[in-house]
């Protein structure tokens, strides 16, 4: 019969570099979360402080790649542990892209100055937000734990930031025509909502990396809206 | 067996998935791997409910294998699982060891090569071995891969290469005719291990084999040698079905189109657990005991 080899300083470095997905994760989120909540606030020092922090989310991003490149030209993975390590490369990108939309709304609330924006979309930029950071934080959790049924059931709540995406659309649309004054504040409130739209898009690429990493299937999880 | 790669479109949790599956031998071979190999002529090689005994103790068991023509079939597996064992049943080299015994058979070309009218020689040359420890004989290098060919039945004429050329395209073939050419009546056995071993593998092509069986052939050779002889075996490959027994899970998913994944039985016995493409074993084995093999995890 086959023995049992425990390689725990490889185990211990993959769990390592699952624990900086994870940091990085977090990263993000807090800089996503504060980004909105200055564009709301209309809180320019917050603002400034969100683009300087993006830069320590792409220092981490670029620290796990380095790790993986490392695992992969010493420890020559096999299997499952070669495609968690691509699933991490991937991942770590996806949220490094999810930082720089932080850092975009950060950048609008300073380009917005103090103009005004009806508060209805605002309560939807929120909202836009809340679920997409769920959405996040539920996707990096079903990588942790390996969870495919999660991963497979998170893009489906997509539909719900693109319904409230095109609601905001939708009204600045109608304000441009009626009041081309308000066009340039409307192309940036749009814009913030683009990335926060984006934002969730990205988290379905996750949840596909988390399929892949268990299964070896690469597949796309489409939502009900691709179907339809 | 025909090669098909197919599209499944499911439904889960009413979200369309479409999946890609490109893995061809596992959609048969792994849902059949213990079932009794179909002969087919198109197979280099087949093993059919192999087993192998030494005295009565069985080393190898039921064993059901078919090897794909011209492309290289790697055979991986702790020590002491069957994987020389069962290469040398491919050309008879087992008759050798006093106690061995078959059981089942191994077909070449849809040919059982234990049928009692079939000549060991001439399976042997036609399914040729190279070592692990370069063996070339006490001569000079020309006569390493003249000898072979001669006592084979090689005849000059119009139309045929001489020997002289023929032991050059050998050698050449071999990547051993730039480091030779000028001391071909020097000993084999003054070159250097990696050099010895391309002799050897020069050897055997100048009888005409249609399959080459290397048993770790670069185990003892330095890394520079041993990345030669893979290149090479990706050379030979276009024209010789290569098998190759090796320790090396990195030369493995280097080299073969396809891999063997040997382990043993509670009766230590060696088993075949999963055969299929090298991609596929090396990304995602179906079996458990492939996953704990060759992410290190058992030995």
């Amino acid at each position: 019969m086959a023995a049992v080899i425990l390689r725990e300083n490889y185990d211990q470095l993959l769990h390592n570099l699952l624990e900086q997905v994870l940091l990085l994760g977090s990263m993000v989120e807090d800089n996503v979360h504060c980004s909105v909540n200055a564009f709301i606030q209309r809180n320019h020092h917050v603002a400034r402080r969100v683009a300087e922090l993006d830069q320590n989310i792409n220092d981490k991003r670029y620290a796990i790649e380095d790790t993986c490149v490392t695992l992969i030209v010493t420890q020559q993975p096999m299997a499952r542990d070669a495609r968690f390590i691509i699933a991490v490369l991937e991942i770590s990108t996806e949220l490094e892209r999810m930082g720089d939309y932080a850092k975009g709304i950060a950048k609008i609330t300073q380009l917005m100055g103090e103009n005004p924006v009806d508060a209805t979309l605002l309560a939807a930029l929120q909202q836009m937000e809340e679920i997409g950071l769920q959405m996040l934080r539920r996707s990096l959790d079903a990588f942790y734990h390996r969870d495919i049924k999660v991963a497979r059931e998170i893009p489906s709540v997509d539909d719900r930031v693109d319904r409230l995406y095109y609601r905001i659309y939708n009204h600045l649309a109608n304000s441009m025509i009626y009041n081309q004054t308000s066009v340039e504040n409307a192309n940036y409130v749009l814009w913030a909502a683009h990335n926060l739209e984006r934002l969730a898009d990205r988290v379905a690429n996750i949840c596909e990396r988390t399929v892949y990493m268990e299964t070896g299937e690469l597949l796309e999880l489409a939502t009900n809206e691709d179907i339809a | 067996m025909q090669q098909r790669s197919y599209y499944e479109t499911v439904t889960v949790h009413n979200y369309k998935e479409v999946r890609m599956l490109t893995s061809t031998a596992s959609l048969i071979l792994n849902n059949h791997v213990q079932e009794t190999t179909t002969i087919n002529p198109s197979f280099a090689m087949q093993a059919r409910d192999l087993s192998v005994y030494y005295g009565n103790f069985r080393a190898v068991k039921e064993v059901n294998l078919s090897i794909e023509s011209q492309k290289i079939t790697a055979i991986i597996g702790p020590s002491g699982c069957g994987k020389s064992t069962v290469i040398r049943t491919f050309n008879r080299m087992n008759e050798l060891v006093p106690t061995a015994r078959t059981e089942g058979e191994v077909y070449f070309m849809g040919n059982n090569i234990y049928a009692p009218n079939i000549d060991p020689v001439e399976v042997r040359r036609r399914i040729g071995m190279v070592f692990q420890k370069p063996n070339p004989f006490p001569r000079s290098i020309f006569e390493n891969v003249a000898w072979g060919a001669r006592i084979n039945g090689f005849k000059e004429g119009i139309g045929q290469p001489s020997m002289q050329e023929w032991v050059e395209q050998c050698l050449r073939k071999a990547a051993l005719w730039d480091e030779v050419y000028d001391k071909l009546d020097q000993s084999g056995l003054s070159l250097s291990g990696g050099q010895q071993q391309r002799l050897c593998i020069a050897r055997a092509i100048a009888v005409k084999p249609e399959v080459i069986l290397m048993d770790e052939p670069a185990s003892a050779l330095d890394p520079i040698a041993t990345l030669k002889i893979e290149e090479l075996m990706h050379e030979l490959a276009a024209e010789y079905t290569i098998i190759v027994v090796t320790h090396n899970m990195q030369q493995a998913a280097r080299v073969s189109d396809y891999t063997a994944f040997f382990s043993m039985d509670e009766d230590r016995a060696g088993i075949l657990v999963e055969y299929d493409l090298t991609k596929k074993i090396f990304t995602n084995p179906h079996d458990p005991r492939t996953e704990g093999y060759i992410t290190g995890r058992y030995g």
